[in-house]
Parts: structure tokens; C-alpha cells; sequence
């Protein structure tokens, strides 16, 4: 029999006991609709945070922070330097403030490009003109920072002008009639000093960044200049050796280099006394949690599956039974071993493409359907989060794979069907 | 060995037998529970020849036929197809050669129900991997044949009983065999239908040479044969040919 032959003959007989076949399509269907809905939520969730990466840091940025004395045993000692944590982390951490000369040994380690101290301000409000004030949180941009932009431009860093980026909620606050009229304006920002004197600085806004789940939230992004002048401001009364504590640093390091390489960079500091992150660390956390979660809620779907794959034991043993004659018939008549076997293995491999395929369309069109009624209701002050997001690949993966589970557990029908001895099959007493 | 002589005498002597079986013997089963089905069978069958192969049920008859038709190998002895050993052939060359070779009729009709005539009739073709065109050309030529043409579409199970064995028979014709086994043909029909099948499968012989071995206990079937072999426990025991 040719191979043509073989498929179409056996989707025939897969349709021949059109109940059964499709009672099995339907366990095969909850199987790898499970598990196309799950393995969507992993991929929607990973791309969000993939896209939202840039808005976290740079690629070629490590976070530096001062090698933290362990804390798991019991008190330890005073230690002047210790300041407040601006690292994500419990509140009120406290971390070993970095020092210029902290900045200086970092920026002698082979592999740095640059440094440059992360400054810590806290500005009390910002106001346009001599309109309503609302408080304000904001931070210095890192080097390399993409933020996720409604209008507007990133903010220079190389810029001497103040230039301030605003969240997406300041903006009709603010008395701006849009994301668009707003940018080019100036605003004024309020800080105190260590004296509790208050100061304004003006920055033009050039920016209107989009609320994210990695990113700014409602900050405000200062670029360097604005960063220096707000914590200049807010440093008066200080003495110059409060002045200059850090809580942790940007490292920039080649963007052509390894991930042995910043590996080896990042054991370099370690050695030097400092912790040092880069964004994919830091992303590799949330990325880690997801995962798992994912993989739970794919074995879920793989049990429904392996339960599904004994439904088609089942069927095509009845089948086998069934046919016993129309099998020793076809043997009688010069069919080989292999073919039978063929016939009815593909029989069971058309039966799992069947479930998983509409398993898989239908849930791509009701996985798109949740994420977009999501999108503009729950999530709505998430914009670009597809919450179940489907690719190609991974549909395509899923039906190879239930098939790939049927055509197992077709092996043992069809191969009771190709070892049956042919005059067995048709003695008729 | 002795028994190349007369083997080599016969050759000289009168054509090839299509098909020959020497001594051949089958049983089943081990020690106390064996039992021998065939004692030790002889028999030359002649290109063109219609051979009839009486019994009752449990003579061994059936047994013979299986052998004779590869679908089973003897415990002892040998079959020779066109005089070469047929017991050498195996996997592929078995299976080919019982399909290019072999038309089988059966007592029971074995079409699937759910399936067309025509697909039914074309299964030995399908097997044989004749292309789909050529398939339907042969199929309606074996229908034509055996009147059954205008019944190409209808489902199988919609024939009669009569109809059926024709269609059995087309399907036995399709790959053009020139051997026709049928066992108890018309075991499943009454007398009127009977005869109808057994003039189709005798003017097949006559007309179209096709060597016919008809096994069955039914006497009057077995007269029309050219040739008829009795057999008991496994024995021949008596062998008639049609008075010329």
C-alpha cells in the first residue's frame, strides 16, 4: 500500500465510528486546550516583562551595591555608612552607603567603562506655573534607561539643561489638556534641605511615560542634570562627607561582552567588596517565578492528555476488534505487517492531531478573546500587556507533541493488529 | 536424495504444475495435546484446471487450502509455486506474490460494510500500489464484468446476498490472478444464487484459464470440478477426474 494510501485509508476508519472518535477528540481537546491557554499565560506574561526590560535599565549596565554583611546571624556592628535602601527590597532595609572612594575602586576595575553613583532624592512637589501642588517621587535616570513613552523624548544624559519626565497621571493634574501639549513646558519642583529650607528648581518636561509593571509607576525620571541639581539642593546643611554616600551605582561595561564576560566582571567586583546585578538578574527573578508557575499549570494539562491517550487505547482496541477480519483479508491478500501497523498508528496520530488542533484554535480564540476583554477592564492601567499571548512555535509544539502522545499509545493496538495471524482472523465456525 | 527422480522424470515427462505439494504434513500443538491436521499430502494442480478439495468439517481440507495458498507454512514437506519452492519466499516477496497471484473467494463475504463497491473491490489493487485512476479503471472493468457496474457507488451492505458474492468474486479477479481459491463459495446463499456464482467461477476457468481450487463439502459443487481429491484425518483418500 502506498504511504498516500495508508493516511487517507486510515482517516477514513478514523471516521468510520464517528460517536467513539469523537468522544476521544473531545478528552484530547480539553488536554491540549489546558495546555495551549497555560503555555499562552507563560508566553503573554514573558514577552510583557521582555519589552518592559529596557524600562528597568540598560542591557550593558550592572547595579552596584556594597557587599552587605550577613544578616542571618544575629546583630552586627555600627556602622556609620549604613543609609536607607533605594533597591527594591523591605522596607526600611538599610544598606552600606558607598563612598567616592568606593566609586573610584569600581571604576578601576578592568572591565568598567564608567561609573556613575545613583543619587538618592526625594523632591516634595512639582507644580506647573502657579497651579495646584502635587507631591512628587522621582529618580535619576540610569544610563542606557528606555522608559515606555506616551509622547515626548527619553531624557538626555548628556544634556546640562534640568529635563524631567513625567508619569501619565500628572498630566491633566497638572492642568495639560494632552501628553502632547504638556512636553516643552516648565515645571517647578520643591525640595528640602537638611536645614528644612525649602528650594524650587525648574526642569522642562520632555517626556510622558506610560504606566508599566517594570517600570516607573507614578516616578518621575530626572536626567543628570536635574538628578545633580535636586540633590545638590537637598544636600545643603549637609557636611560633604554625608553629602557623598551612595546606596548603589551604575557600572557600565562593554556592550559587546559576554555573558562569560560580565560573569567574570561581576566576580571581579565581588572580590573588590560589591554585589553587582545586571537587568537580566534582576529580571531573571520574575521570568524564574513565572516559569514555575507555568510549568505547574502545564502538567496539569499534560495528566488530562496522558488520561486522553488511554481514551485512545481504548478506541482503536475496540477498533482492532472490530475489524479483526477486514485486518486478516487484507494480510490474506499480501498486506504487510508494517503497513497494518502504519494504518493504525496514523490512524491514532490523525485522531490526536485532531483534538489538539481544534484544542489549540479554540483556545486561541478564546485565550484572545479573555486577554483583550482583560486588557481594557483589569488591566487597563497596564497598556501592552496581552495577558495570554499565542506564538507559532509553541502552538505548533503543542499538536507535534499530542501527537507525538497519540501515536504512542496507538503502538499497542497497532501492533496487536499487525501480529494477527490471518486465518485466525477469518475462520468463521 | 531419491526424491529428485521422480520429480525430474515429471518435469520431462508433462508440463510444470502451477502449484504441487510434496508430503506435506501439519500439526498443532506439543506432546500430549498435538494433533495432526495433515498427514502427509500429495497433489499436482495444472495451469487452467478446476480442482475441487472435499471433506467434512475437521478433514484437514481447509488446513491444505491455507498451505496451498501461503498463508501458512507446513510443518514438513513442500509447496512449489511454478515449480520453485514457494516455502523460500518471505516478508515482501510473500505478500507480493500472494497478492499478484492469488484471487480469494470466501464463504463469508468479508466486505466492509460501510464502504463502497468499488472500494471494496479495489482493495487488492490498493495493496499492490496501483495509482488511484488506474484503480478505478480496473475496479469498474471487474464490476462490469460480473454485472455489478451500475452498483459501484452504493454501500456494501446494501447488497444482496448474491450480489455480495459477486462483488467478492470482482475483487478476487481485480488484480488478475491466476489462481481463484474459493472456500465453501456458496455455502452463504441459496440454491438459485448458488448456481448463478458457480457458473460465473466456472466460465472464469473456461474462458479466462484461470486455474480454480474450490474447497467444500458439497458434492454437487465439487462435480462441476475437473478434478476432485477426498480427504479424511488428514489423508487423501481417493482422487477422480471428470470422465472426458
Amino acid at each position: 500500500m502506498r504511504t498516500i494510501d495508508v493516511i487517507s485509508t486510515a482517516i477514513g476508519n478514523s471516521f468510520r465510528s464517528k460517536l467513539r472518535t469523537t468522544l476521544t477528540v473531545i478528552a484530547i481537546f480539553i488536554g491540549a486546550f489546558t495546555l495551549t491557554i497555560t503555555n499562552g499565560l507563560g508566553t503573554g506574561i514573558n514577552n510583557y516583562i521582555t519589552t518592559t526590560v529596557a524600562a528597568i535599565g540598560a542591557q550593558d549596565v550592572l547595579t552596584v551595591t556594597k557587599t552587605q554583611p550577613d544578616q542571618s546571624t544575629g546583630p552586627h556592628k555600627y556602622d556609620p555608612n549604613q543609609m536607607a535602601s533605594t533597591s527594591p527590597g523591605r522596607p526600611g532595609q538599610t544598606v552600606e552607603g558607598m563612598t567616592p572612594a568606593d566609586i573610584s575602586t569600581i571604576a578601576g576595575v578592568a572591565g568598567v567603562v564608567s561609573v556613575q553613583p545613583t543619587l538618592s532624592i526625594s523632591p516634595d512637589y512639582v507644580e506647573a506655573g502657579t497651579g495646584t501642588k502635587y507631591s512628587l517621587s522621582a529618580s535619576g535616570a540610569v544610563p542606557g534607561l528606555k522608559l515606555q513613552l506616551a509622547a515626548g523624548a527619553q531624557p538626555s544624559a548628556t544634556s546640562s539643561a534640568p529635563q524631567i519626565v513625567l508619569p501619565v497621571s500628572y498630566v491633566k493634574a497638572l492642568g495639560y489638556s494632552s501628553d502632547r501639549s504638556a512636553i516643552g513646558s516648565t515645571v517647578n519642583i520643591g525640595i528640602t534641605d537638611a536645614t528644612r529650607a525649602e528650594h524650587t528648581v525648574g526642569a522642562t518636561v520632555v517626556g510622558i511615560a506610560e504606566t508599566s509593571l517594570g517600570g516607573t509607576g507614578g516616578t518621575s525620571t530626572a536626567n543628570e542634570a536635574l538628578a545633580q541639581k535636586l540633590y545638590n539642593a537637598q544636600s545643603i546643611g549637609l557636611s560633604s562627607s554625608s553629602k557623598d554616600r551612595y546606596s548603589q551605582a551604575s557600572v557600565r561595561f562593554d556592550k559587546s561582552a559576554t555573558p562569560a564576560a560580565v560573569t567574570q566582571l561581576k566576580a571581579r567586583l565581588a572580590t573588590a567588596g560589591y554585589d553587582a546585578k545586571t537587568v537580566a538578574d534582576q529580571i531573571g527573578t520574575f521570568k524564574t517565578v513565572i516559569d514555575a508557575i507555568v510549568l505547574v499549570l502545564n502538567s496539569f494539562a499534560v495528566i488530562a492528555l496522558l488520561a486522553a491517550s488511554f481514551g485512545i487505547v481504548n478506541t482503536l482496541l475496540m477498533s482492532v476488534q472490530e475489524r479483526t477480519r477486514e485486518i486478516g483479508l487484507m494480510k490474506a491478500m499480501g498486506m504487510g505487517s508494517g503497513r497494518v501497523f502504519g494504518l493504525f498508528s496514523f490512524e491514532a496520530v490523525f485522531i490526536g492531531f485532531l483534538g489538539s488542533a481544534i484544542g489549540a484554535g479554540i483556545a486561541i480564540l478564546v485565550g484572545s478573546g479573555i486577554s483583550a476583554a482583560l486588557a481594557s477592564s483589569v488591566f487597563s492601567g497596564l497598556p501592552g500587556l496581552t495577558l495570554i499571548a499565542f506564538s507559532p512555535g509553541s502552538i505548533a509544539t503543542i499538536i507535534l507533541v499530542v501527537m507525538g502522545i497519540a501515536f504512542l499509545a496507538g503502538t499497542l493496538p497497532a501492533a496487536k493488529a499487525a501480529k494477527q495471524d490471518p486465518i485466525e482472523s477469518l475462520r468463521y465456525e | 536424495m531419491l526424491d529428485w527422480s521422480p520429480s525430474i522424470k515429471e518435469r520431462f515427462s508433462m508440463p510444470t504444475p502451477i502449484l504441487a505439494a510434496r508430503d506435506v504434513k501439519k500439526s498443532y500443538g506439543r506432546g500430549q495435546s498435538r494433533f495432526d491436521a495433515l498427514k502427509g499430502v500429495s497433489l499436482e494442480i495444472f495451469e487452467g484446471e478446476s480442482l475441487a478439495i472435499v471433506g467434512k468439517s475437521g478433514s484437514g481440507k481447509s488446513t491444505l487450502m491455507h498451505l496451498l495458498a501461503l498463508l501458512d507454512r507446513p510443518t514438513d514437506g513442500a509447496i512449489e509455486l511454478n515449480g520453485s519452492d514457494a516455502l523460500l519466499l518471505r516478508g515482501r516477496a510473500l505478500n507480493s506474490t500472494r497478492n499478484k497471484t492469488f484471487g480469494f473467494v470466501f464463504q463469508q463475504f468479508f466486505l466492509t460494510g460501510g464502504a463502497s463497491v468499488l472500494d471494496n473491490v479495489i482493495l487488492p489493487l490498493k495493496i499492490s500500489r496501483v495509482r488511484s485512476r488506474e484503480r478505478k479503471r480496473r475496479g469498474l472493468a471487474a464490476l462490469a464484468e460480473l454485472e455489478l457496474r451500475d452498483k459501484a457507488g452504493n454501500r456494501a451492505s446494501a447488497l444482496s446476498g448474491g450480489q455480495k458474492q459477486r462483488a467478492v468474486i470482482a475483487r478476487a479477479l481485480v488484480n488478475n490472478p491466476r489462481i481463484i481459491f474459493a472456500d465453501e463459495p456458496t455455502g452463504n446463499l441459496d440454491s438459485a444464487t448458488g448456481a448463478v456464482v458457480e457458473d460465473i467461477l466456472f466460465s472464469l476457468n473456461r474462458e479466462q484459464g484461470i486455474t480454480l481450487i474450490v474447497v467444500t463439502h458439497d458434492e454437487d459443487l465439487a462435480a462441476r470440478c475437473d478434478r476432485r481429491i477426498y480427504i479424511r484425518d488428514g489423508l487423501v483418500v481417493e482422487t477422480e477426474s471428470r470422465a472426458a
